[in-house]
C-alpha cells in the first residue's frame, strides 16, 4: 500500500486537470480545499471520485463523495476503502 | 429609419475546409470535402460516402482547454466553437474580463446536438452503470450546448439560446440574430449552426433512401445538385457562424465589414398545397422569397445570385421554378445560381450557416464559386435559365446582392437578402 505521501501525489496528479487555480495548486497540504483554494468547478468534484475509484479500484458511494471536498478527507477516504479491499 | 446590420466575423468548420483562408480557397477552387467513409460501410450504409471537416489535434488544442478535451466527444460542439470562436477572434471582438458584455448574445442552432456522446452514455445507463457518466453528459447533449459553450468563453451577457428548424436552421438562426438586434435588444450577436457527423445522425436519412449509392467508389461527383443525375444528398457536417452587428458599433470599432444583412423571411408551408413532413408547398417558398425581398426592400431584378439550398435529389428543378416564379426572372434574365452543397455535401442544421459564411465571402470577396458536378444539367431546369447561369469554373465578378434560402424537413424556409456593403 501506498504511504500517505505517496497517495497525496497520486491524488495530485488525479486532480491536476480540473485545477483552475495553479499557485494553490503549488504547495497543496493536506488542508487543501478543492472548491475554495484549487477552485474546481464543482460539476468535477464526479469526475475526480470516477478518477479516483478507476486509479484504485474502489467504489466511492455517496455518502464518501459528499465528504470528498479535501486532499485530507479524500485521503482517510482512499486509505478506509483501500483497506476494506484486503 | 431601421437599424442597420452588418457582418463582422466569419468561422467554420466545413468538409472541404477548416478556418476561412483554408474554406476561401477550397471554394474558389471547387473542390469537394467528401470522402469515402469506412464506417459507414463497414455498418453496411448503402450511402458511405460523407463530408467531414478535418480538425486536427492541434486545431482542437487551439479552441479547447485541456479539461474540456476530456471526455469531449461530441463532434457537433467541437465544430461549433471552432466556428463560433474563429467568426468572434475575426471581427476582433475582446474576450469578457469579470462583467459580462451585456450587448453580445449567442444564437447557434442544432438538429441534434452530441450523438455519440448520447449513445456513449446509453449503453452505461442500460449497463446499470449511470454514476460513471461523469459531468459533462448534459452539457454535450443539450440542444443549447453549442451556445452554451461559446457564450462562457466569450462571456456573453445578452441572449444566449439555439435554434432548430432542421435544414433551415443556420439561415433561420442568422434571421433571429438579426431581429434581435433591429429591435435594439442588442448590439452583437454571434449566429450560427453546427451539426454531428456520422452514422448515428445519418443512418435515418441512409434509411429513406435520399441519399446517393452509386457514387461510393468516387465520392467527390457525388454531389450533384441541379444535375440530371443528381441522385440524392451526400451527408455533411461541421459548423458556420457570423457575428452579426449593429452599423454604429462597427464603425464606431473601425471593424472589417464583409456585408450587410438587408432582412429577410422565415415561414412554413403548413404541410398544404404540396407540402409534408419531407417535401415544401412550393408557393410557401415562392413566398417566403417575395417576403425576404419585401423585408429587405430589394427589387427581384436587383439580386445577382441565387445561394440556392439545392440538396442534389429530384427536388432541384422543383426549387429553381420557384426562384423563378418569386424572382420573374428566366432563361438569360435568371441570376447566376451555385449551391455549396456540390463540395461540402448537405451539412444538415450545419447546412445554412456554412453558406451563408459562403455567400458572405462571395460578396467581400467578389466572385461566385463553382457549383461542381452538374455538367448534365437537369432537362427540366435547362428550360428555366441560360446555362451560363451556373458557373462551372470560378467567376470573379463584384456581386451586389445575394439571396440566400434554405428549406428543412418541417416544411419550414428560410431567406437572406445579404448585400455588399456600402455606407
Amino acid at each position: 500500500m501506498q504511504t500517505k505521501d505517496e497517495l497525496i501525489d497520486t491524488l495530485k496528479r488525479i486532480v491536476k486537470p480540473y485545477v483552475q487555480d495553479e499557485q494553490a495548486f503549488a504547495h497543496v497540504t493536506e488542508n487543501t480545499d478543492f472548491l475554495n483554494d484549487l477552485k474546481i468547478n464543482s460539476a468535477n468534484l464526479v469526475d475526480i471520485a470516477l478518477d479516483v475509484e478507476e486509479e484504485f479500484d474502489i467504489v466511492i458511494d455517496n455518502e464518501a463523495m459528499e465528504r470528498m471536498l479535501t486532499v485530507g478527507s479524500s485521503i482517510d477516504i482512499i486509505t478506509q476503502k483501500l483497506a476494506e479491499k484486503l | 429609419m431601421r437599424k442597420r446590420v452588418v457582418i463582422t466575423g466569419l468561422g467554420v468548420a466545413a468538409p472541404n475546409g477548416v478556418g476561412i483562408p483554408s474554406f476561401l480557397e477550397a471554394i474558389q477552387a471547387g473542390r469537394s470535402g467528401i470522402a469515402f467513409q469506412q464506417n459507414l460501410a463497414e455498418l453496411k450504409f448503402s450511402c458511405q460516402i460523407g463530408g467531414i471537416p478535418p480538425v486536427t489535434d492541434a486545431i482542437k488544442q487551439q479552441y479547447f482547454t485541456e479539461l474540456q478535451l476530456r471526455q469531449l466527444n461530441s463532434s457537433g460542439i467541437i465544430y461549433g466553437v471552432i466556428a463560433g470562436m474563429e467568426a468572434w477572434q475575426n471581427a476582433g471582438l475582446p474576450i469578457a474580463s469579470d462583467e459580462p458584455d451585456w450587448d453580445s448574445g449567442v444564437v447557434f442552432g442544432t438538429g441534434i446536438l452530441g450523438i455519440d456522446k448520447f449513445r456513449e452514455s446509453i449503453y452505461k445507463v442500460d449497463d446499470g452503470q449511470v454514476r460513471r457518466l461523469g459531468s459533462t453528459v448534459v452539457v454535450q447533449t443539450m440542444t443549447s450546448g453549442v451556445s452554451a459553450f461559446l457564450g462562457g468563453m466569450i462571456g456573453c451577457g445578452n441572449q444566449l439560446t439555439a435554434n432548430s428548424s432542421a435544414c433551415a436552421t443556420g439561415t433561420e438562426a442568422l434571421l433571429l440574430g438579426y431581429e434581435r438586434i433591429v429591435n435594439g435588444q442588442a448590439k452583437r450577436v454571434l449566429a450560427g449552426s453546427c451539426s454531428d457527423h456520422g452514422p448515428y445522425i445519418w443512418g435515418g436519412f441512409d434509411a429513406m433512401r435520399v441519399m446517393p449509392y452509386q457514387f461510393n467508389d468516387t465520392p467527390e461527383r457525388a454531389s450533384r445538385p441541379l444535375s440530371a443525375t443528381a441522385s440524392g444528398f451526400v451527408p455533411g457536417s461541421g459548423a458556420g457562424a457570423l457575428v452579426l452587428e449593429l452599423l454604429e458599433s462597427a464603425l464606431e470599432r473601425k471593424a472589417t465589414i464583409y456585408a450587410e444583412i438587408l432582412g429577410g423571411h422565415l415561414n412554413s408551408g403548413g404541410q398544404r398545397g404540396g407540402g409534408s413532413m419531407t417535401a415544401p408547398n412550393s408557393s410557401a417558398v415562392k413566398r417566403c422569397i417575395q417576403q425576404a425581398l419585401v423585408a429587405a426592400n430589394v427589387r427581384p431584378e436587383a439580386v445577382d445570385l441565387i445561394d440556392g439550398h439545392l440538396t442534389a435529389t429530384s427536388k432541384d428543378a422543383a426549387e429553381v421554378s420557384a426562384w423563378c416564379e418569386a424572382l420573374g426572372r428566366k432563361g438569360t434574365d435568371f441570376p447566376y445560381i451555385n449551391s455549396l452543397k456540390s463540395m461540402v455535401g448537405h451539412c444538415l442544421s450545419a447546412a445554412g450557416s456554412i453558406e451563408c459564411v459562403a455567400a458572405v465571402l462571395e460578396l467581400k470577396h467578389g466572385f461566385i464559386y463553382p457549383s461542381i458536378n452538374c455538367d448534365d444539367l437537369h432537362p427540366d431546369i435547362a428550360t428555366l435559365l441560360a446555362p451560363d447561369k451556373i458557373p462551372h469554373q470560378l467567376l470573379r465578378k463584384d456581386i451586389n446582392v445575394v439571396a440566400k434560402a434554405n428549406f428543412g424537413f418541417g416544411d419550414v424556409n428560410a431567406c437572406v437578402i445579404l448585400q455588399k456593403f456600402k455606407l
